[in-house]
């Protein structure tokens, strides 16, 4: 086992799992931790993990997408947003009992669990063959061939969320 | 199984995806402020891209439908961060909170 840890397959196999506890590492900050900028910080560790997982599913494509949208946009605008809005979570005046988190922490895990045994009780079939590779040449040819309407669509979808973000930033803010 | 194979088999992420979606119920239920919810909610979103690039990568015939599918739920994802933090900022605006149980002018 020893020798076989450090041939190829083994260094590969340590990446992929120090990329599977930074990813669950992450989740767990930036759910447990009281205060917010600590757990966006967790969200973009768990978003870095991620984005070494889509690597290791043959798309580094995805991984590069992930890490500049999710990390590099998505964190960056919720910590804005918290600079805006400051909270006082750490004090907080009405904690809710103990009894409450265990009850909701066994509750996700038995919804977990219950996925799980789901996906490891189903034997998937494997596919006959593929049609093509899946590499980023393929993907920009499908994205604005057979893909072209939700392509559009989702361009339409995203200045319609810019503009709404806007207006109802702007609302309730007295003019200078 | 080979440990070894760990990175080559379906089931893993699978195993990581339904985790990472526990953790994002357990958040979405435990957290008070809405910013608090909606980083659960990524992490819910980002368990099922996981779970689509999983079976797009070892199930399916066009390798390139699922990872179109990724970018959109990214896409959709971008929206719904914008949308929902200046919806906060417009809650905290008029509440001087972003605490869930403070917003109970409905309450009867």
């Amino acid at each position: 086992m020893i020798q076989t840890l450090f041939s190829a397959d083994g260094l590969t196999t340590i990446i992929f799992l120090v990329f599977i506890a930074t990813t669950l590492a992450g989740a767990l900050i930036a759910v447990a931790s009281q205060v917010l900028i600590r757990s966006v910080s967790g969200l973009a560790l768990c978003f870095l993990g991620v984005a070494g997982i889509y690597y290791f599913l043959a798309s580094p494509f995805l991984a590069m997408m992930q890490l500049l949208i999710y990390v590099g946009a998505i964190c960056v605008v919720i910590i804005f947003a918290i600079m805006l809005a400051e909270s006082d979570e750490g004090q907080r005046r009405n904690n809710p009992g103990l009894l409450a988190g265990i009850a909701a922490s066994l509750s996700c895990a038995a919804l977990a669990g219950g996925i799980i045994w789901l996906a490891l009780r189903n034997g998937w079939d494997r596919v006959a063959e593929r049609t093509n590779e899946g590499s980023v040449e393929q993907i920009g040819r499908a994205l604005l061939t057979s893909h072209s309407m939700s392509f559009e669509l989702i361009s339409l979808v995203l200045l319609v969320a810019i503009i709404g973000s806007l207006v109802l930033s702007r609302s309730g803010r007295n003019r200078q | 199984m080979n440990p070894l194979m760990l990175s080559n088999c379906l089931s893993t992420y699978l195993i990581i995806a339904a985790v990472l979606f526990g953790i994002g119920i357990f958040g979405l239920v435990r957290r008070q402020t809405f910013i608090g919810m909606l980083i659960s909610s990524e992490l819910v979103l980002s368990a099922a891209s996981i779970n689509f690039m999983a079976f797009n990568r070892f199930l399916a015939p066009d390798p390139t439908t699922g990872q179109i599918f990724t970018l959109f739920i990214m896409a959709i994802a971008a929206a719904e961060a914008a949308i929902a933090l200046s919806i906060i900022l417009a809650v905290y605006r008029n509440y001087r909170s972003i605490d869930t149980t403070d917003l109970k002018d409905l309450e009867g």
